[in-house]
């Protein structure tokens, strides 16, 4: 298999040629100060925690409760008196159901990445650290669920699981697991072969003690970016199992949800129903421009 | 050559046993039965037994796995719960909808893409470089279940140029139906575009920043000739991940396919999952896989084709 392999049915690329770097002491540093002087990065990370926060003190911003509304004022167009991003299809507002379905959408958006970047990053480092017998039985497990389109491996088991938060953030962790060991597989192994592991075996330094103070401070840097890239996919994903009513229940706001119970209305009100749509766009895109940035600054053969 | 085309092929039977016993025990991931779910409370004991029986449902799971994997080597994979007819026929129709626009897409969004990377990498941290790449990246960030509906609203809603919805009457003027195409397919193609355009921007300035485009340059080859040699490299890696997307166009159509009312596999999944109809599922998912394991091979042995140092 090549290396350059793509992920997810809206495939994110694995980061191109990783090359798993020996970090110096100062090398973080060096990247938070190359993240700091990218305008495009800080630009998007203040963005992303501005959604963060509106999302989480979503009560303070929003004054209305997302799920109460009154029918008689449904589908209030954008900037009407009292809801100044309209109404949806039962009257609530969609400001206040924007600000809240945030909660729901950035978690499912995370959760499943941090479980998958857990348990597929112990499994692929392991494959690759150990390689032999193990290695091959995880990585030849692995193949067998990379053979699924991942939305096609997320819908069938939500499907047969039934609809819930819990059940879609299942799937979806389920899902990103493989490729996860994918990535931490290669550059673990790659890793492996440097000089400076090497050094450390032959000097007398226990398997546990290069793993932890060798391996992982530069196995890690990939890893992570990877994984932020995924979450822009696992936004997607989720909000997509939502929409097809697969994922969040109703009345519970999230933006999947919000926009799969709008599109009926799309032709009384078609900005309002295009609104959460516009959310999880927004976010995901947040989200791969973080992982561009970190990338490039992490990069150190474009520094020099 | 052989060798290495032999090996890929003998790899691929394990993965394709595995995939059949995932998609098998999906099923069994809920307790019960699927009969059980489906008849009414109050039917009868004999009834319900009845129905397992006809369905295969009563015999011991490792034999109704091999009864299931036997019947759909050879293309039968038995009758719908839901209405009775044969799945294999669902399932063919399906499927010849989704590659109609699995088809088109790719090629839209390969074309955008490779295009679109190219000006990219050849213009590094220049204003093309920024626009392509602002592009590329709304393409992989897009939810495209919002797209196709923001398409809906401007092409069939606020204005009356396209069908919203449906793949019209076989009756209609070839022309008629074509319009049908045009919104699926275009909706399609935004993420083959944006992926595909990143992986070209990246190969190719990987390619760029190695020594041979400098010498080539310093011999005195004009750009044309350079692009040339550069594209021959970045040929692999972008082939391998335009067989994936291509997998990834068929598998995950089903949301497009719901936004539209397509009549594809997406949405004869869909359908399925919510009549809980175990046969089409089955058959869909199982279908699709191999598909996509087949496409994959063929792509690897493609690659090796090209680049012969990936024959190991």
């Amino acid at each position: 298999m090549s290396q350059f392999q793509a992920i997810g049915s809206i495939g994110v690329p694995s980061p191109p040629p990783i090359v798993a770097i020996p970090a110096s002491p100062g090398y973080w540093r060096s990247v938070w100060g190359r993240l700091q002087r990218d305008p495009v990065t800080v630009a998007v990370g203040i963005l992303l925690l501005t959604i963060f926060f509106v999302t989480a003190f979503a009560p303070l911003v929003a004054t209305q409760d997302p799920t109460t509304g009154s029918v008689i004022g449904r589908l209030q167009p954008i900037g009407s008196a009292g809801h100044w991003l309209g109404t949806d299809e039962t009257g609530r507002d969609m400001w206040a159901r924007l600000a809240y379905g945030g909660r729901l959408s950035l978690l499912t958006g995370v959760a499943p990445v941090t479980i998958s970047l857990l348990i597929g990053g112990i499994l692929g480092i392991t494959a690759g650290y150990a390689g032999g017998l193990v290695g091959t039985l995880i990585m030849r497990t692995m193949d067998v669920f990379y053979a699924f389109p991942s939305i096609l491996l997320a819908i069938a088991i939500c499907g047969m699981l039934g609809s819930g938060l819990f059940n879609s953030v299942l799937a979806l962790a389920l899902v990103f697991i493989p490729p996860m060991v994918r990535i931490s597989e290669t550059v673990t192994s790659q890793c492996r072969h440097l000089d400076f592991v090497e050094a450390a075996r032959a000097s007398g330094t226990t398997t546990s003690q290069i793993i932890r103070h060798h391996m992982l401070a530069n196995v890690l840097g990939p890893i992570l970016v990877y994984a932020t890239s995924l979450i822009s996919l696992s936004i997607i994903l989720s909000a997509g199992l939502s929409f097809l009513g697969l994922g969040v229940t109703p009345p519970a706001a999230e933006w999947g949800l919000m926009l799969n119970s709008l599109r009926q209305s799309i032709y009384v009100q078609p900005y309002v129903a295009a609104l959460p749509g516009l959310m999880i766009f927004v976010t995901s895109m947040c989200f791969n421009l973080t992982a561009d940035g970190l990338r490039s600054a992490m990069d150190v053969r474009l520094a020099h | 050559m052989l060798v290495f085309v032999i090996r890929r092929l003998l790899q691929a039977i394990p993965i394709l046993i595995g995939v059949s016993l995932v998609v098998f025990g999906l099923v069994h991931l809920v307790p019960g039965n699927p009969i059980d779910m489906l008849m009414p409370p109050e039917a009868s004991p004999e009834v319900i037994a009845q129905m397992k029986a006809a369905f295969g449902f009563d015999k011991p799971l490792y034999m109704q796995y091999l009864l299931w994997l036997s019947r759909a080597i050879s293309g039968d994979f038995g009758l719908s719960i839901f209405n009775s007819t044969p799945v294999a026929g669902q399932l063919m129709d399906a499927l010849t909808n989704t590659l109609k626009l699995a088809i088109l897409a790719a090629i839209l969004g390969f074309s955008a893409g490779i295009a679109l990377g190219l000006i990219a990498g050849f213009n590094h941290n220049r204003w093309p470089d920024k626009i392509a790449s602002v592009i590329t990246t709304a393409g992989v960030s897009m939810p495209h279940y919002w797209c196709a509906i923001v398409m809906v609203l401007a092409c069939a809603v606020l204005n009356d140029w396209l069908p919203a919805q449906g793949m019209g009457d076989d009756q209609d003027p070839f022309l008629d139906r074509l319009q049908y195409l045009v919104m699926p397919v275009v909706t399609l193609s935004f993420i083959p575009m944006g992926v595909v355009g990143r992986l070209v921007r990246a190969t190719v300035l990987e390619i760029l920043g190695r020594e041979f485009p400098g010498a080539l340059a310093a011999k005195g080859l004009t750009r044309w000739p350079i692009l040339r040699h550069v594209c021959k490299n970045a040929a692999p890696p972008v082939l391998a991940l335009m067989g994936l997307q291509f997998g990834y166009l068929l598998g995950g159509s089903i949301l497009v396919e719901t936004v539209f009312n397509w009549p594809g596999s997406g949405n004869l999944l869909n359908i399925a999952i919510f009549r809980r109809d175990i046969p089409v599922l089955q058959a869909t998912i199982l279908v699709l896989a191999s598909f996509f394991v087949v496409l994959n091979l063929m792509v690897d042995i493609l690659q090796a084709a090209i680049d012969p140092r990936l024959r190991r």
